[in-house]
């Protein structure tokens, strides 16, 4: 199977970039995706911001990409390859890409990388991401007040700090506005695999969940809760609109175009440097879509607590907050740093369950 | 933990759904390698079926149709890979590698314009009289009506192989092709129909996935639901029972493990993630230690009429 998918990966690429005649003045600009570009969610917001480098800059760059790419070791070769056909700037999109990144990274010194949502940095390779976590807060809330049954089903990939730290903000927003909401939480251990994450999503609804969170890629959840009726969900990276009104009630969508231009640029003005960035409501990375389907005050509510999360005003995490064990880790009024955040591996408390581990 | 949650009906229901697009796939290969090829391309045709489904259930408004064409245009890929094996005899694990590239680039340009857009629901067959039947009534008897065809392809394909001449002399191809040949049967005639039934169940399987189970067009839906269906093949040494069992068993243990996350069961997730893989490979073993492995004699070999 994983001999197979090398094959894949590799002749897949082969016909990827056979097809990009080199122009030497141009800006050449890579991008590894994790998902295919039609998953209707994460890999086709990446997908759209590529296409809004193009128009930005039409001429001047030419940009490739490899969708589905498997992370771990398939996708150091992908990236190698990529370097090799002459990109200037490689996107890798995905926290599994790290390693593979850093190790090609070493490699091609004069190629510049930057790396969705991981921790590793080099002199050529920067570490972008979002602060999915502050949408979190708005569905978190919404959830909260909508659920009937008490009980919120969240569908998570992996857990590393990313997911976990979104379940946690979701978590702590609805049990503040009803403290007696439950979390069933399914590990599903892909991005992506819409039948899993249907089946997923029918696991959580056939024991009572109304409201079905995701942190995969596909619409597929979605789908299976428009299939149950009186359920709601959540859009994920991607607005999801064609469930509107409901069962999609809102959703966050990540906006990495005007990034992927900023940085771009800086490439082709000689400024690029190795920099670590993390943005969320605030700076525009993460939006959150239009809210529909609900009761007037709930949804002014919703937006009103978007628009503090994104004003600073309100931090996602805001103590008094104890880990899932009792121990205390925010002290009254305490907000999180963000080193906490970006390794956090616990549950707060309230939670059940485990964190499988890594 | 809270196991009273799971309710063991739904759990079952949701098994046969679950299970339904490696079964039709797997059945379809299965008779495909019966008769001596192995075709890797399962995926491919599958995906392709998905798509193609998909696209003409929402143009027609009729899922029946989808299924239909989707039968059509799996079993369409697959004769491309019998010509290529059979008259041009090409490797049949590089064509079939092909072909699942093939099949997935195609079903991407395909899905292009049917991404966001939502299928016409299959109607859910509520058999009167048994369906009110007591606990077995909800599992077995309120499905959409493709379970049941998926059960009775299984029913037929059993009884074609071991009940009837043509059965005969399709294991005979598989088994040695040459002694077929001399016998006066048509080696590459009978092969072309096997492939083009496995590319039929593939392409109604990947159907199933797209319109039934998730169900809208993702591009890469099928996710390796082929290569589930190939291991199958192997798991089920060649017989449309043990297929059956084997499809069943994978979907079970797959929806069951999700089943025991949502109720926070007390097993690391880790192990529960991996139990479908692992009871399949245990089960190959204990399969294989009893000896009998029924792979055809002749399976993967290139057939020419003249060596």
């Amino acid at each position: 199977m994983r001999a197979v998918k090398t094959l894949l990966a590799s002749a897949a690429l082969a016909t990827g970039l056979s097809g990009a005649a080199m122009a030497q003045d141009k800006t050449k600009v890579g991008f590894i995706y994790v998902g295919p570009i039609g998953d209707g969610g994460y890999t086709y917001e990446h997908n759209q911001a590529r296409l809004a480098v193009e128009e930005h800059f039409g001429d001047k760059v030419e940009t490739v990409y490899q969708e589905s790419v498997p992370e771990g070791a398939d996708a150091e070769r992908a990236i190698t390859q990529m370097a090799l056909s002459g990109a200037d700037l490689i996107f890798t999109t995905s926290f599994g890409f790290m390693d593979p990144t850093v190790a090609v990274a070493e490699k091609f010194p004069d190629v510049k990388f930057e790396h969705a949502t991981g921790y590793k940095r080099a002199e050529n390779l920067s570490t972008y991401s979002a602060r999915f976590y502050e949408g979190r807060v708005v569905m978190g809330h919404i959830a909260g007040k909508m659920t009937k049954t008490n009980k919120i089903g969240y569908i998570a990939a992996f857990p590393i700090p990313e997911v976990i730290r979104g379940i946690n903000a979701t978590y702590l927003a609805a049990q503040k506005v009803n403290p007696d909401v439950e979390f069933s939480i399914i590990w599903a251990y892909t991005w992506f695999d819409p039948s899993k994450e249907a089946d997923a999503a029918q696991a959580l609804l056939e024991q009572g969940a109304d409201v079905i969170l995701q942190h995969t890629d596909s619409t597929a959840p979605q789908a299976a809760a428009e299939k149950a009726g009186n359920v709601i969900t959540f859009g994920q990276a991607s607005d999801m609109a064609e469930y509107k009104p409901r069962p999609r009630v809102t959703s966050i969508i990540d906006n990495w175009g005007p990034y992927y231009i900023d940085r771009v640029q800086a490439v082709m003005d000689g400024t690029w440097e190795s920099h670590d960035v993390w943005q969320g409501i605030g700076d525009g990375m993460v939006e959150i879509g239009e809210i529909t389907g609900l009761p007037e005050d709930l949804t002014k509510e919703a937006e009103d607590l978007r628009d503090r999360v994104g004003s600073g005003e309100l931090h996602a995490f805001t103590g008094p907050i104890n880990k899932q064990d009792g121990t205390p880790w925010l002290a009254e009024g305490e907000t999180a740093s963000d080193e906490d955040l970006l390794t956090m591996e616990f549950f707060v408390e309230g939670l059940t369950g485990e964190i499988p581990s890594n | 933990m809270d196991l009273g949650q799971i309710n063991p009906l739904l759990l079952l229901a949701s098994l046969m759904v679950a299970a339904t697009p490696i079964l039709l796939a797997a059945i379809g290969e299965a008779v495909v390698e019966k008769s001596g090829v192995l075709n890797l391309g399962v995926e491919g045709m599958m995906i392709t079926g998905a798509v193609v489904g998909f696209a003409i259930s929402v143009n027609t408004g009729n899922p029946a149709v989808g299924f239909v064409g989707a039968a059509l245009a799996g079993a369409a890929l697959s004769l491309l890979f019998g010509v290529l094996v059979l008259y041009l005899m090409s490797n049949q694990v590089a064509t079939g590698l092909a072909l699942t590239l093939f099949g997935l680039g195609l079903s991407s340009l395909i899905g292009k314009p049917y991404e966001g857009v939502k299928a016409p629901s299959l109607a859910r067959l509520d058999i009167p009289v048994l369906g009110d039947i007591p606990v077995l009534g909800p599992i077995l008897f309120r499905h959409d009506p493709m379970v049941y065809v998926s059960l009775i392809i299984v029913a037929a394909t059993w009884f074609v192989l071991t009940r009837t001449r043509a059965g005969l002399i399709l294991r005979g191809v598989g088994e040695n092709h040459d002694a077929a040949h001399a016998l006066g049967y048509k080696v590459v005639h009978v092969r072309l129909l096997a492939i083009a039934f496995g590319g039929a169940c593939a392409g109604l399987g990947g159907a199933y996935v797209s319109l039934v189970r998730v169900p809208q067009w993702v591009e890469g839906m099928t996710a390796g639901a082929g290569w589930i269906a190939l291991a199958i093949v192997v798991f089920a040494s060649w017989r449309p029972w043990r297929v059956l069992l084997g499809a069943y068993l994978f979907g079970g243990i797959t929806v069951l493990q999700l089943n025991l996350q949502a109720a926070g069961a007390a097993i690391p997730v880790d192990i529960l993630a991996i139990s479908p893989y692992v009871v399949t490979i245990l089960v190959l073993v204990i399969i294989s230690l009893r000896g009998s492995h029924g792979a055809p004699g002749s399976l993967g070999r290139i057939f020419h009429a003249t060596h």
